[in-house]
């Protein structure tokens, strides 16, 4: 509480300092990332190296022919499966099979390096550099994963060595079953859960930074033309502002900016105004005025925001209202007067709110319920009075608990996209850049970018960067939350 | 709220807390008023049937607030004239399916996360974190290729899977909870012999109930007001693949040869219907919707 109160450093120099630190233990993070890396393979290079010398015949064949130490001592079905997997992983690495005409497997990798050599004619098809360095990465996943059970192969046969030596038994197959619902139960919850993450996560989100490195773009159409690797051009022809698509970078960052800080506090603000309202003594029918607002978070945001960029619109009630009652001469343009950003802005930043504000009351209102009572009856008994009370004991408690959700919230502005693209659709239109309007966020750019442009790379190129801040504000909430310092204290 | 006993010992304190209590009134109403226009504005548009002189229905959005004819033309017109109810058994199906399987991922990752010690649970918990905090559609082209490249595209199956796949990586709230149950009554659990296995579907499953029905009713309204992912996986040309959203995005906003400006009240009488069951679901589970949040956002 006391952190609270004492608030002397000023608060640019509090925010600057704590980002320059969070930048900081994200490189120290990287670098002990790497470390950890190394002494890792190193551990299980000394380790493998051991196995190999220490473990039985059985094991020794193991290293070349997978399940060959669990079938010779009788678990027949799991080393069936350690040889299955072998046996497919090998064929698929060997013979390259196609998928719409291009290799998975040994042939693959070599395409990750050229990303496609044939250029097509009439008669011949062009290779699909896209492809090509999709099924690429899938190899070197499918390599991971074939890396993975054989060294489990090795490990289970050790562990019989192992067994035998002491005396015991190698354990049944039912035995192995009955564990993966005990001792290792966390396999059998997370391994859907993994696939899942892998295929429809994990794979995109490395293609996708894969991509920032080509000239992957609407003048390199997959299959029709080849494209190839560029290095860092594009994250150079951002920083320096060059092209089409670069040129627009800096303002709509800072627009980024601008609107999650204004979006994260005017709905922070707000909101805990409203809840202490609504949570006030004499206010009766709370749960009717909570049913209002939360009415407005449970109707789809593609209908309510549609109906509001309705109602805005030129003909729209509110300009009627406004041009019958006499207080302006012509309809105005909220959403999107061309080159006048400005109104556009403070529209779809008042719109959040009506968006935004219903969350915060929630939230809030939930933590005023939860304000221990000892810390009020302290206060009476220091003769304080309810304002007083107010100010030093509910005000201090709320911001204290939802500090990280501020940061959490910041980052959400950050990449909200249904406001933006269903209101104005990043418009009105600026000139001289690349389809970027004077709204658009950093996200609904990158989505026009790559859905309608086909501009993969430089999407690609907004996507890390979005990342990168995202990243920043996230490790920065993820260090000082409760969750990350106290998480054993809870166990 | 609180019961500071603090009597008011002058008349002029009770009238400017009565002041105080009439603004205070006068602000949630005004408020209301602005947070409920824009649903009342689809409800009337839905509704409104005014016809131009050559007596077809105008669509258009009309400057009166209040319509001036009344009825259900609308949703005649959405049912008879658009692959509306496609949409609708569409979208069912496939919340139905993918709500099933993202709660199962996101309890099972939460439990685990939770309440079993294992060797990679940090560098677990690290990349989760790090996945979680690039933009969702970056990848969305890349899904698509890889969905394309298993011949699924166009069709509902991949949507499901787009939807629940990746759902074992929203697990930290469900995780918050299980982390309140306390661990003697596991211990005690294992010392009368019950597997971890029995633990979860014994003792953790039914003490979780409301996480169950926040998780749950996030997966199944997910598919209903996306429409980011159904547009770029099944496609804008097929309109028997749309989804809800999709198709009534597309009914105003879609390619300009098949826009008809004249659709907002269709629209409109489409959003309702898609409004009604999400809304009523929200209402009655609003207590666990918003002890979620709440677990949620203090959390972090």
């Amino acid at each position: 509480m006391n952190d609270v109160n004492a608030n002397k450093q000023p608060m640019i120099q509090k925010i600057f300092s704590s980002i320059l630190k969070s930048i900081k233990s994200f490189g120290y993070g990287i670098y002990r990332g790497l470390k950890r890396f190394v002494l890792g393979v190193k551990k299980r290079s000394v380790r493998f190296a051991k196995r190999f010398m220490d473990g039985s015949i059985y094991t020794k064949i193991s290293h070349l022919i997978m399940g060959f130490g669990q079938l010779a001592r009788r678990q027949i079905a799991k080393g069936l499966i350690y040889l299955l997997i072998q046996a497919i992983f090998l064929f698929i690495f060997i013979t390259s099979p196609t998928v719409n005409r291009t290799p998975i497997g040994f042939k693959a990798i070599t395409n990750l390096i050229t990303l496609g050599t044939v250029q097509g004619d009439v008669f011949t098809p062009t290779d699909n550099s896209m492809l090509m360095m999709l099924f690429g990465v899938v190899t070197l996943g499918l390599f991971g994963m074939f890396l993975a059970s054989y060294l489990s192969n090795i490990s289970s046969s050790y562990h019989n060595d192992l067994l035998l030596r002491e005396g015991k038994k190698v354990a049944t197959f039912k035995e192995d079953l009955a564990e993966l619902f005990d001792s290792r139960f966390h396999l059998t919850m997370l391994t859907p859960a993994i696939l899942g993450i892998i295929v429809f996560t994990v794979l995109p989100t490395v293609f996708m930074i894969l991509i920032a490195f080509t000239n992957f773009d609407a003048q390199h159409p997959a299959g029709q033309v080849l494209f190839d690797w560029v290095g860092f051009e594009n994250f150079k022809s951002v920083f320096t502002g060059q092209g089409e698509v670069a040129v627009r970078f800096f303002p709509v960052l800072s627009w980024t900016l601008v609107w999650a800080f204004f979006a994260t506090f005017s709905n922070y603000i707000a909101g805990i105004l409203l809840a202490l309202l609504i949570n006030k003594r004499t206010i009766k029918f709370k749960k009717v005025w909570r049913t209002v607002f939360i009415l407005t978070i449970a109707i789809p945001q593609f209908i309510s925001l549609l109906a509001v960029r309705s109602i805005l619109s030129e003909y729209g009630p509110i300009n009627d209202l406004l041009v019958t009652t006499g207080i302006v001469n012509a309809p105005v343009s909220f959403l999107g007067t061309a080159n006048n950003p400005i109104t556009a802005r403070a529209t779809v930043l008042f719109v959040n709110l009506w968006v935004g504000i219903p969350y915060t009351m929630l939230m809030t209102s939930g933590i005023l319920m939860n304000i221990p009572t000892d810390l009020y009856e302290a206060a009476q008994i220091d003769g304080a009075t309810k304002r007083q009370a107010f100010i030093s004991i509910t005000i201090p408690y709320i911001v204290f608990v939802t500090t990280p959700y501020l940061i959490t919230s910041f980052v959400g502005n950050i990449t909200s996209f249904n406001i933006i693209y269903l209101l104005t659709g990043g418009g009105p239109a600026v000139g001289g850049g690349y389809k970027a309007g004077s709204t658009d966020l950093l996200v609904t750019w990158l989505y026009k970018l790559t859905i309608d442009e086909n501009e993969y790379n430089m999407g690609s190129v907004i996507g890390i960067f979005t990342f990168l801040i995202t990243a920043t504000g996230t490790l920065l909430s993820y260090r000082k939350s409760k969750a990350y310092n106290e998480e054993e204290a809870f166990q | 709220m609180t019961n500071l006993a603090v009597k008011p010992k002058f008349k002029s304190v009770k009238r400017q807390e009565r002041i105080s209590t009439i603004s205070g009134y006068a602000t949630l109403v005004i408020m209301s008023i602005i947070w409920l226009y824009p649903i009342l504005w689809i409800v009337l548009s839905a509704f409104r049937t005014e016809r131009n002189d050559q007596g077809e229905l105008i669509g258009i959005v009309v400057s009166n607030y209040f319509p001036k004819a009344v009825g259900f033309d609308n949703f005649v017109n959405l049912f008879n004239n658009t692959l509306f109810p496609r949409w609708f058994a569409n979208t069912l199906f496939i919340s139905l399916i993918s709500f099933v399987i993202s709660t199962f991922l996101t309890l099972s990752v939460a439990y685990v996360m939770s309440k079993l010690k294992f060797k990679a649970r940090k560098t677990f918990l690290n990349v989760a974190l790090i996945l979680g905090m690039f933009p969702g559609f970056m990848s969305i082209i890349a899904i698509y290729y890889i969905l394309k490249a298993m011949n699924l595209t166009q069709t509902l199956f991949a949507l499901i899977l787009a939807y629940s796949a990746g759902a074992g990586l929203g697990f930290y709230v469900a995780k918050g909870f299980f982390d309140l149950i306390p661990n003697s009554l596991l211990e005690s659990a294992r010392l009368d012999g019950a597997t971890n296995f029995q633990i979860f579907v014994k003792i953790i499953l039914p003490l979780s109930k409301p996480i169950i029905i926040y998780t749950a009713l996030l997966a199944f309204t997910g598919p209903w007001m996306d429409f980011i992912f159904a547009r770029v996986i099944l496609g804008e040309t097929n309109p028997e693949l749309h989804t809800v959203a999709v198709g009534l995005y597309m009914m105003l906003y879609g390619s300009q040869s098949t826009v008809d400006p004249n659709r907002f009240t269709m629209f409109a009488a489409g959003s309702v219907i898609v409004a009604i069951p999400i809304v009523t679901l929200f209402l009655s589970m609003q207590k666990y919707y918003v002890e979620g949040v709440t677990a949620g956002a203090v959390k972090g």
